[in-house]
């Protein structure tokens, strides 16, 4: 797993581009990462995963607690680039109704 | 002969094994004839199990093994995760393994977030025994859709 962090700390918005296999592994990793930016206060944080190969519980687990402490502090997480495979992960966990989600449909089919 | 060919992975109970158990996984899945889609589904599901195992097992002593036993048939495949490391006689564990109850799984639920709900949801049938450690016993048919109807499929 990677993920690289671009901050425009004047602005409060961040945005994480993380890819490669999030699992129990890696998790931990990702966790540190965003730890470090969730207590901004009005963050407006965009986690683009469109390099995600391969994610389960682990990495929703860490999305989620990344997801309520931006929330509790005023701010906004978005998820972006999401394979289908990815975006029915947080469907069928019933996560894809509460986050704000934007799936990467600009290649239309992906193989 | 039996009716199957079995491949049993040992790994140490550390996280940075689960990725490699769901490689093989992944491999065997691909010898008995899956779909991409079925492959990721059983590499989610298996992955959710050998975390679990990992994290649990061994809160204590970090000198465990996790074992994975996959039984692949035709048609389906089997997986059998336990957390207590011994190999195990797959045809005498599979006749002891039961259904669950909810309330007796809510720790294994609760602790990994998802992770039972989600071997549930992506696998066709789905068993637990508790004695000696936990053993989480799967299965996946070939050709199945196994995601509930009110789930919206998207396949790419």
């Amino acid at each position: 797993m990677n993920i690289q962090l671009i901050s425009k700390e004047e602005e409060n918005i961040v945005k994480a581009i993380i890819g490669g296999e999030i699992d129990a592994f890696t998790a931990p990793m990702l966790r540190e990462k965003l730890e470090t930016v969730q207590h901004m206060a009005d963050l407006h944080a965009e986690l683009e995963m469109s390099e995600v190969s391969y994610m389960d519980s682990t990495g929703l687990g860490v999305i989620v607690a990344f997801f309520k402490n931006v929330n509790a502090n005023n701010g906004h997480v978005k998820l972006t680039g999401l394979s289908p495979r990815l975006k029915r992960l947080f469907d069928i966990t019933g996560l894809g109704e509460i986050m704000d989600i934007e799936t990467d449909d600009k290649g239309g089919s992906e193989s | 002969m039996r009716p199957f060919d079995y491949v049993e992975i040992r790994v140490p109970a550390k996280p940075q094994y689960v990725g490699v158990a769901r490689l093989t996984i992944s491999g065997l899945a691909s010898r008995v004839g899956f779909t991409y889609d079925e492959i990721e589904d059983l590499k989610i599901a298996a992955s959710e199990a050998i975390t679990n195992a990992v994290q649990h097992a061994y809160s204590e002593v970090d000198e465990g093994e996790v074992v994975v036993g996959c039984a692949l048939y035709p048609d389906k495949m089997e997986i059998m995760v336990a957390d207590h490391g011994k190999s195990f006689d797959f045809e005498e564990t599979k006749k002891k393994v039961g259904p669950y109850h909810e309330q007796q799984e809510v720790q294994f639920l609760r602790e990994g977030g998802l992770g039972l709900y989600l071997i549930e949801t992506l696998m066709d049938e789905v068993k637990v025994h508790h004695q000696d450690g936990v053993t989480v016993f799967m299965t996946k048919y070939v050709g199945e859709e196994q995601v509930e109807e009110n789930v919206e499929t998207i396949s790419s």
